[in-house]
């Protein structure tokens, strides 16, 4: 069966569908390549395999590092955040920056944002951070985080910026969370948000990204943005916006319309599936078993003439 | 019985009575705990319990965090609010006059609860 919404011939012009054939995630980050204007991503494990055709241009996601955490479901997040930039730099393309979507830190304290920082400079490429809830824990909430990745945000530290051609907009959305709520905007930032953009054509590409999930994922955890449908309606007219998120630690994807969505894995332990556990807490998985859920498994999208489908592929155990 | 542990008898028996009290407050919201008590809440599972708890004016109500991720306690209407409490951090705060007190965390902000500080009948 043909699908209207995917009738495109003009190669240069790729369909969102086809923007998203074979896209691939691993959890020790998420490799995005430009085609035609259009943001693909590919996991790291695939990345590294691949051979070394140039992309025009690529950059890098990870989230939820949680550098501190030494529960029994990872003693090691500082090691396996370590695991994940060797990776990031044997790879064949260098990336042309990393967004790291939250989470840097457990507790916000000092020797935590030390730590990942020191291990995140390795990659040797220009970093592009918004905060989690847990980098926002010190006495006076956030002043940790903004001294040190705040440079040139606004508010609680969003920015935007462009690169090739895409317009990048990193947003805050884990302060003054309202009791019983989900993740908050707020009107300061969405009054930014409008102005923001206003000026762009609306053939720009857009990416967005911020720690809790824009859309919502699953509320009973608060997985979700309180007022995240008004930053998309902002972002409605553009024929093509990429929405990258981390807290849930683990992969969920959707696309809706010219919108697709995508949550990254963590790089220090994993979250259940929403509801299949009494709470959002760390899954405790076999020590042995602890990579496939951070870094050696992957997703693969597909696509036919069928709805898009969702493949697991381990690449080890 | 030696003095020593008589001590520790006695303290097993005054945590016994700590615990106790967050269920009879729970099932008794009319009586509730007598004042000068300490009824203890306990965090698991991203979720407050008892959710709401009963007591008299002069209660000390203590959270303790039993999960491996950090919460909070902040009062909704400011009047309270808890450092980050990590993985079995506590913490205390005494209720003087009465009225109901919701509070939530403030980094996972579905989790809810509330003190209802009451003078006990009669």
């Amino acid at each position: 069966m043909h699908d209207p919404t995917d009738a495109n011939d003009d190669p240069s012009r790729p369909s969102r569908r086809g923007a998203l054939e074979c896209m691939v995630w691993a959890g020790t980050g998420l490799l995005w390549t430009l085609g035609g204007g259009l943001p693909r991503a590919m996991g790291l494990e695939r990345a590294l395999a691949a051979d070394a055709s140039p992309a025009p241009f690529s950059f890098l996601q990870i989230s939820d590092s949680h550098v501190g955490f030494n529960k029994p479901a990872n003693p090691d997040a500082l090691g396996t955040l370590r695991e994940a930039v060797e990776k990031i730099r044997t790879l064949p393309q260098k990336p042309s920056f990393i967004i790291h979507t939250g989470d840097i830190s457990h507790l916000s304290k000092d020797k935590e944002f030390d730590d990942a920082d020191q291990i995140l400079r390795e990659t040797g490429v220009p970093m592009f951070y918004v905060p989690g809830e847990h980098d926002l824990l010190d006495d006076e909430p956030g002043r940790a985080y903004l001294d040190r990745y705040g440079k040139g945000s606004r508010g609680a530290g969003w920015y935007s910026f462009d690169q090739n051609g895409v317009h990048f907009i990193g947003l805050v959305n884990v302060v003054e969370l309202k009791a019983g709520g989900l993740g908050n905007l707020g009107a300061d930032q969405l009054d930014w948000l409008e102005k923001d953009v206003a000026g762009l054509s609306s053939s720009t590409p857009v990416v967005v990204f911020a720690h809790i999930p824009l859309w919502t994922v699953y509320p009973e955890w608060g997985w979700g943005t309180q007022d995240g449908a008004r930053a998309l309606g902002l972002l409605k007219r553009f024929g093509s916006v990429t929405v990258l998120n981390g807290h849930i630690h683990q992969i969920i994807q959707k696309v809706e319309g010219t919108v697709a969505f995508h949550t990254a894995r963590s790089t220090a332990f994993p979250q259940p599936a929403p509801g299949s556990a009494p709470s959002p807490g760390p899954m405790k998985v076999q020590p042995g078993e602890l990579r496939q859920y951070l870094g050696i498994a992957s997703v693969s999208l597909v696509h036919g003439n069928e709805p898009l489908a969702v493949i697991d592929t381990p690449l080890a155990g | 019985m030696t003095l020593a542990s008589a001590l520790i008898r006695s303290h097993i028996r005054r945590q016994l009575a700590a615990a106790l009290a967050v269920p009879l407050a729970a099932l008794t919201p009319a009586s509730g705990a007598m004042a000068g008590e300490t009824v203890t809440i306990r965090i698991d599972n991203f979720t407050f319990g008892p959710e709401t708890v009963t007591v008299a004016p002069g209660t000390a109500v203590t959270w303790i965090n039993g999960d491996d991720i950090p919460h909070t306690v902040v009062s909704q209407s400011k009047l309270f609010r808890s450092k980050t409490l990590d993985t079995d951090d506590r913490y205390s705060f005494t209720f003087d006059a009465p009225g109901e007190y919701p509070y939530f965390c403030s980094l996972h902000p579905h989790m809810t609860g509330k003190v209802v500080v009451k003078a006990p009948a009669g």
